[in-house]
């Protein structure tokens, strides 16, 4: 009786089974850990998580990977726009290579893309020693990080914008045009605001996802502390050290933020399908 | 219809004007802008391992591969795929089935949830594992005391992830599923099949290719996860490292051609990954349109 308040009745079988799989799968395998880690900052205290999340070393690492994750899903977000038009409007040799190729970073374990982008931008690797005459240094900065986070990022924006350019209803353009609008205007007004919910949504999720990165990051980054430590690696640390307490502190910060981030790109997708009129 | 597709192509063909599309010269600076974008981003890396790898020969880099401890990563992280990407398809499909063929309440935070993993951080994962079955919380104690270890060992690494590719095939299946609706399913059960026999005939088929697709992101997840794994595996040599672990192993001890070589093993293993999915894409495009977002 209870089921039927909370569920539609549907003649179809199988609802307490798949869901009682996926209610218990999720508990286990994600829940229960995730509660693990709040109840552990709740033992800690608020007064004393605030107060090792604001030591210099801690600060220092999450301000770090929270601007390079915002630099690289900023550069993404403009080079996906520009790779998902390329890719969906132009025809050109060696276009479906490239459009394979995106999903490379989702395919290779970080770990390798880290080691492989290291042994390029190092002072002695291909492009490290064509940067370095001209007082580049890229591996072990800060710009260094920018790029691991720019490769394994590069794939959400242009799969989330591709599939929406290749609906978008030419006729719409011609309209604008036949209106007297140029290109430029078109492109601006007519056809960037109904790619704006899916650059949001991209833009998302690669930031959600370069935040957390540590795979790629440690090879490339030099690990120096205040200056290119993220937080993970430094929650990593913190671990080895068997400071749980302050590995909490850092783990439970990163999820707050994350989540403060994610609920404001959330807002603005809203605010941006409402405003263009669709659901 | 027929009579108006060809006379429209000639007509682009030509220079008339084209409204719907950008100035040649701004066409020809995008297009070399991305390919040459890809190139240094995307190509560059991925000949760079290969190029490591192999920078002393063929033999160096087999040798790489074939010490017992290479040997012992590359068989935990077959097995630790083996093992996550089934139960991974399991909840997938499971939750898919729940999320598209009924309506209750919460489904929306049910969605939420099976999302988290994407904007939690591996390493973040791997602490709450920790802190979960570590040996200083009771469940981790009372664990250890009736010798189930899980920190520093295979079932953490198995824990961990799954954890990171939960969402992987449940995210695949749900548009599919949602877009396919319920009426094959009704139609086949009035017609008196069985509610296994519904889902092996009418659901199974239909989404099968989605269903490989998501296996296929989840294995390439699953192998080369290395961030709650690093957290988790303790990196006991020869038992709990999986082969992003010993990648870095070897890196720091210099070992650059072994490290380099099991690289390029994952990275030939994202190549058949890719190469798979594309042929997938291009055959059944309109199939997987729905699910192309990640």
């Amino acid at each position: 009786m209870r089921a039927g308040i909370l569920r539609t009745p549907s003649p179809l079988p199988g609802f307490g089974l798949s869901f009682a799989i996926t209610l218990a799968m999720l508990s286990a395998v994600v829940l229960l850990p995730i509660a693990a880690l709040v109840g552990r900052g709740l033992m800690i205290g608020p007064v004393e998580l605030w107060e090792m999340v604001g030591t210099r070393r801690i600060r220092a690492a999450l301000a770090l990977s929270f601007r390079a994750a915002l630099v690289a899903s900023l550069f993404n977000l403009v080079f996906g726009l520009a790779l998902a038009w390329v890719l969906v409007r132009y025809r050109f040799w060696g276009r479906r290579l490239i459009d394979a190729a995106i999903d490379l970073p989702f395919a290779l374990p970080t770990a390798v893309a880290g080691l492989a982008l290291t042994a390029l931008y190092a002072p002695n690797g291909a492009f490290g020693q064509l940067l370095a005459p001209l007082g580049l240094r890229v591996a072990y900065t800060e710009v260094g990080i920018w790029l691991a986070l720019v490769f394994i990022g590069l794939p959400f924006v242009v799969r989330t914008v591709q599939p929406v350019i290749e609906e978008i209803d030419r006729e719409v353009e011609e309209a604008s045009a036949t209106l007297g609008a140029r290109r430029s205007y078109t492109l601006r007004r007519v056809v960037l605001p109904m790619l704006t919910p899916a650059l949001l949504t991209g833009f998302a999720l690669a930031l959600a996802r370069s935040v957390g990165e540590y795979g790629s990051v440690i090879f490339i980054a030099g690990n120096l502390p205040f200056q290119t430590e993220i937080a993970p690696l430094l929650i990593v640390i913190r671990l080895e050290e068997y400071n749980y307490d302050a590995a909490t502190a850092i783990g439970l910060a990163m999820l707050t933020i994350s989540f403060a981030m994610l609920f404001a790109i959330n807002a603005l997708q809203i605010w941006s399908r409402r405003r263009i009129g669709h659901a | 219809m027929s009579d108006a597709a060809p006379a429209l192509q000639l007509r682009s063909g030509k220079s008339a004007p084209q409204v719907t599309t950008e100035p040649r010269a701004a066409r020809f600076a995008l297009i070399g802008c991305v390919v040459a974008l890809t190139g240094v981003l995307l190509f560059a890396p991925l000949a760079a391992v290969f190029a490591e790898a192999l920078a002393q020969g063929w033999r160096a880099s087999l040798e790489g591969l074939a010490s017992p401890d290479a040997h012992a990563a590359i068989r935990l992280t077959l097995i630790v795929a083996a093992i996550t990407v089934p139960l991974n398809a399991l909840f997938g499909v499971a939750a898919a089935w729940a999320i598209s063929k009924f309506d209750f309440r919460g489904k929306a935070l049910l969605i939420t949830l099976i999302d988290l993993p994407f904007s939690v951080s591996p390493v973040v994962a791997g602490l709450a594992l920790v802190l979960l079955f570590g040996a200083n919380s009771s469940l981790g104690a009372w664990l250890i005391a009736h010798d189930l270890k899980i920190v520093f060992a295979f079932p953490g690494i198995v824990l961990a992830t799954l954890f990171v590719t939960f969402p992987f095939i449940a995210r695949e299946l749900i548009p599919v599923m949602m877009e396919q609706g319920r009426a094959e399913e009704e139609a086949a059960l009035t017609l008196g099949a069985s509610g296994w026999r519904v889902f092996r005939t009418v659901t199974l088929p239909n989404i099968r290719w989605a269903l490989l697709y998501g296996v296929l992101l989840c294995n390439a997840r699953a192998m080369g996860e290395f961030g709650a794994v690093a957290v988790i595996s303790g990196k006991i040599r020869g038992e709990t490292t999986t082969m992003p672990i010993m990648i870095e192993m070897l890196y720091n001890e210099y070992l650059s051609v072994a490290a380099f070589s099991l690289a390029a093993a994952l990275a030939l293993l994202a190549l058949v990954t890719l190469g798979v999915k594309s042929l997938l894409e291009w055959r059944y495009a309109d199939l997987l349109a729905a699910t192309r977002r990640h």
